[in-house]
């Protein structure tokens, strides 16, 4: 009876100076590993892109809640107009637009184009966000729709004229994937519809097929490329796919964008339907786009 | 003979948990600013872990560099992307001790001030440093404050020039944690 008594307690104290024995990071490790647990704890991915737009098109990215993003972009002349224009540089093709952060995945946005006296409109929701952890998703999928009222004085006033003759409206899904802090790559399937043609023979509806991504040069530095496939049966005679080549420069609250494209637009309907220049005959035109962005609501 | 050995063994259970006290914080509150004459920068960490052991007076600290919070959305990407780098480096960590433990009785209500030196390592910069600190004890609980200040420099945080008056090249640092003992 002794013996067992005598021998409940050395068990108890073995157990006591266990506990005790427990070195301090071993807890930190166990606390630790609770943290970072990915069990538990969903990591979405950030800053797929630097901002909302490759070049001419969207990017997966949205701005913030609360954020309200003001684009002022710019399309130069043709490269290739020589010296006397001097490369283009005397003429100007301007884009005004204005983003807003509805929500972390709903953002909406209005614009004013010169060139056609374009005025659109979008929102762009975000479908599935890229994460790791106890959510996986390879992916970011965003759904952009956007309606273009071209507000040019009708050709033949003489006529009966409907004002949904001037409107275009674009679909596009665009999907997504920051493959490291540096590579981003992403896929944009574009259905353009158009309410009136020119020809009787020209589609009212263009299927296109997107590509674009970037790379860090630096941390403030990325080189961006998109570029637009339009499907043989559903484009207009005569016109290009569109290719730009860009960089984006952060400062501060500022994105500026530099870039070569053979579009002149800068709304969908556009830029992907519309671009006549050709890169080989050097239709060639500098442009940029600046990004301010202003915290209005609340971020969190 | 077996009431001795008894009492002998309790009093040593009894002393040996007593002492063996680790005071445990999930939700640790470490905050940061930055004051410049153009703007003032802020932000707070509601997640760090943290465990102070009273018998040897060990302190530790970890954090996810991610999980500050800025008012501002495109602050707070540039300060993960652009600065802090936390996709390389996503964890920041405190390993340190109270230099004066004889100050602090454990078992006592009350404020204690002590000073506590460790290495801070952030960024995949490590650098020793010594604060002075507030240790509260209350019955089970322990609070703990200290404010202090880091150089960017120090951690090769760098600041480009066009946003060199933004941004202080010291940054406050507080701490606001409340401890359970386990």
């Amino acid at each position: 009876m002794k013996l067992i008594k005598i021998w409940c307690l050395f068990l108890l104290m073995g157990i006591a100076y266990e506990a005790g024995a427990q070195d301090t990071t071993d807890i930190m490790n166990l606390l630790e590993n609770e943290m970072t647990s990915t069990k538990d704890m969903t990591f979405y991915t950030t800053a797929t892109f630097k901002t909302t737009r490759l070049v001419n098109g969207h990017s997966v990215e949205n701005v913030a809640k609360g954020v309200l993003d003001v684009k002022i972009s710019h399309r130069f002349g043709n490269l290739n107009e020589g010296f006397y224009e001097l490369f283009g540089l005397d003429k100007a093709t301007m884009r005004m637009g204005f983003d807003y952060g509805i929500t972390r995945y709903l953002m909406v946005g209005v614009g004013r184009s010169t060139y056609q006296k374009t005025y659109d409109a979008f929102f762009k929701l975000k479908i599935l966000r890229q994460s790791k952890g106890k959510r996986k998703m390879p992916i970011t999928l965003s759904y952009v729709p956007t309606i273009a009222y071209r507000s040019l004085k009708w050709e033949d006033p003489t006529i009966k004229n409907y004002a949904t003759s001037r409107l275009f409206y674009t679909h596009q899904l665009i999907i997504g994937r920051k493959f490291s802090e540096g590579t981003s790559l992403q896929l944009m399937p574009t259905f353009i519809h158009q309410n009136l043609v020119t020809a009787a023979t020209d589609p009212n509806d263009f299927f296109a097929i997107g590509i674009g991504g970037r790379q860090k040069l630096s941390k403030r530095i990325s080189i961006n490329a998109e570029y637009y496939y339009q499907l043989k049966d559903y484009k207009l005679p005569g016109t290009q796919n569109s290719l730009s080549i860009g960089f984006d420069i952060e400062t501060g609250g500022h994105v500026f964008q530099l870039h070569f494209t053979n579009s002149i637009g800068m709304n969908e309907r556009t830029f992907i339907a519309d671009t006549k220049g050709r890169w080989d005959k050097g239709d060639i035109l500098f442009g940029f786009n600046i990004s301010r962005v202003f915290t209005i609501g609340k971020n969190h | 003979m077996k009431t001795f050995l008894l009492i002998f063994a309790a009093s040593f259970l009894l002393t040996f948990s007593a002492s063996a006290q680790n005071f445990i914080t999930k939700n640790g509150k470490i905050s940061f600013f930055s004051k410049t004459d153009v703007e003032n920068i802020d932000a707070v960490n509601n997640q760090a872990v943290s465990v102070i052991n009273s018998q040897n007076g060990t302190v530790n600290f970890s954090l996810l560099v991610n999980g500050f919070l800025f008012k501002k959305a495109l602050m707070q990407e540039h300060f993960n992307e652009n600065y802090m780098e936390s996709g390389k480096y996503p964890k920041a960590t405190f390993k340190g001790t109270i230099a004066d433990m004889t100050k602090v009785d454990f078992k006592k209500d009350g404020s204690y001030n002590v000073t506590i030196t460790g290495d801070l390592f952030m960024h995949n910069v490590t650098n020793k440093i010594t604060v002075p600190a507030t240790i509260q004890v209350k019955g089970n609980t322990l609070s703990a404050n200290t404010t202090f200040k880091v150089k960017l420099d120090d951690y090769k945080i760098a600041v480009p020039k066009v946003v060199e008056n933004n941004i202080s090249k010291t940054i406050e640092l507080k701490v606001d944690c409340n401890y359970e003992a386990r």
